[in-house]
């Protein structure tokens, strides 16, 4: 099609990451708005609940909700942001002719997943300490961890490319991304319930399953729309 | 053309009237199954055709958004979008009658019965599908960002249909779709509910082309 050799795939993307996590370091938007919201949220969250107003036995099923609650929300405070801002700065036109859209993609999400790691990290260890919040299995709660985020990033960096050609884009982002990722914040939450009560990892190996067949394919369908996404 | 004209008329009165007919089979022709409280079985005949078009819905709108990419003819998002805002309705049909059945059956109207769960997170994506189409002004860009979201939001369906409840009991009734896949239904039930299957479906097939008219006409009225 161009005469031009296609940019190394891998190269393009890690340049969109190095450029947007650069740009992200000189104004702090998303980083800002991400652990402001998870803190304020923890706050509240600790206040309310603490470690002992909840009944022991609630507690595996209550605070692996209200764990789950606080990371999805905080993410969709900030994952929009990597398209949004290339939008509404002016600067969208200049990336579609400086990466192909596969790189765009990649790119966008891997700043995302930097972000929801980082925010996680965050927020994991003040919440297990403001409620008390204890893990039979940290390995199964680890590795949800890791896929819960792999497919709140994967479906939201694609969500944040449809939201950010539309009206209404705050709005509209927690709106379009909550039905694409009940399925898996469903399978979080029951197996991270299932890492609280029991010791035993292959307890709860069917919603690591879930989650990775999750994260799979969304993320392909993501890869395979994201052309006629990018370039309208 | 006039051939053609005779043979929709005839369909429609063919739907019609077989319409009539489901109705009067489904509670006098059909004995209500057992296990089930009272004649709640009745319901099967119009909720499982309902959730069964809200699914077809769903897969008809994302082929035709699928068709709309490769092939950038607005009709076929004409399509799609009709077929999204009839599966939004026949959505809503089956929650609500499924959580009368649920009523009478399970004294609950609503417990997060995996089925429960499922078609609620059906009814988020098509409110989700219309709520995006109505963000974006520009025709074309509608067109193919709502297609984009509609294939999205496909490849998870499967995921609430099929992986979700089976992850937890349910009390939800095998029907049609069962580990063992045999129909389990007397003759007389099994009549009528297939007759209800396809009448369904040709009611749903009649409303997403009257829909694809009416869209056409608008924009070429508009234009």
């Amino acid at each position: 099609m161009s005469a031009r050799a296609p940019a190394p795939l891998l190269g393009a993307a890690l340049a969109v990451l190095r450029k947007d996590l650069l740009a992200e370091w000189r104004t702090r938007i998303a980083v800002n708005a991400l652990f402001l919201f998870a803190f304020a949220v923890l706050v509240l969250v600790g206040y309310a609940v603490g470690p002992t107003r909840l009944a022991p036995e609630d507690r595996p099923t209550v605070n692996a909700v209200l764990l789950w609650i606080v990371i999805f929300f905080s993410a969709m405070t900030g994952l929009a942001r990597v398209f949004v801002k290339e939008e509404e700065g002016g600067t969208a036109a200049a990336l579609r002719l400086a990466a192909p859209p596969a790189a765009v993609l990649l790119g966008k999400y891997l700043v995302n997943i930097v972000l929801l790691f980082a925010v996680t990290a965050f927020i994991v260890p003040l919440f297990l300490v403001l409620t008390s919040f204890e893990i039979a299995c940290p390995a199964l709660f680890a590795v949800l961890l890791v896929l819960g985020c792999l497919g709140l990033a994967g479906a939201s960096t694609f969500t944040a490319a449809l939201v950010s050609k539309a009206a209404a884009k705050g709005a509209l982002f927690a709106v379009l991304s909550i039905p694409l990722l009940l399925p898996p914040l469903i399978a979080a939450v029951s197996g991270t319930q299932v890492a609280a009560r029991e010791a035993d990892f292959s307890a709860g190996v069917d919603f690591v399953r879930v989650l990775v067949a999750y994260d799979g394919v969304v993320t392909t369908a993501a890869f395979a729309l994201f052309d006629a996404v990018w370039r309208e | 053309m006039r051939a053609v004209k005779s043979l929709g008329l005839a369909a429609k009165w063919f739907l019609g009237l077989g319409m009539a007919a489901i109705c009067w089979g489904a509670f006098l022709y059909a004995r209500p199954a057992q296990s089930f409280v009272g004649e709640s079985s009745r319901i099967v005949f119009f909720h499982v055709p309902q959730a069964w078009v809200a699914t077809v819905a769903f897969f008809v709108a994302a082929w035709y958004s699928g068709m709309y990419l490769r092939r950038r003819r607005i009709e076929d998002d004409d399509a799609a979008s009709a077929a999204a805002r009839l599966g939004f309705l026949f959505c809503v049909l089956a929650t609500v009658t499924g959580s009368i059945f649920a009523r009478v059956m399970w004294n609950s109207y609503w417990n997060w019965d995996p089925r429960e769960t499922s078609i609620v997170l059906l009814l988020l994506v098509y409110g989700a599908y219309l709520g995006l189409r109505g963000a974006l002004e520009d025709p074309e860009r509608r067109a193919a960002l709502s297609a984009a979201y509609a294939l999205v939001a496909v490849v998870t369906v499967p995921f609430l249909v099929f992986a979700v409840p089976r992850m937890y009991q349910s009390l939800h009734p095998d029907t049609v779709i069962n580990a063992e896949g045999k129909v389990k239904m007397s003759s007389d039930i099994r009549l009528i509910f297939f007759s209800s299957m396809v009448a369904f479906m040709g009611l749903f097939y009649w409303m997403w082309n009257l829909d694809r008219r009416v869209s056409r006409i608008v924009r070429e009225r508009t234009a």
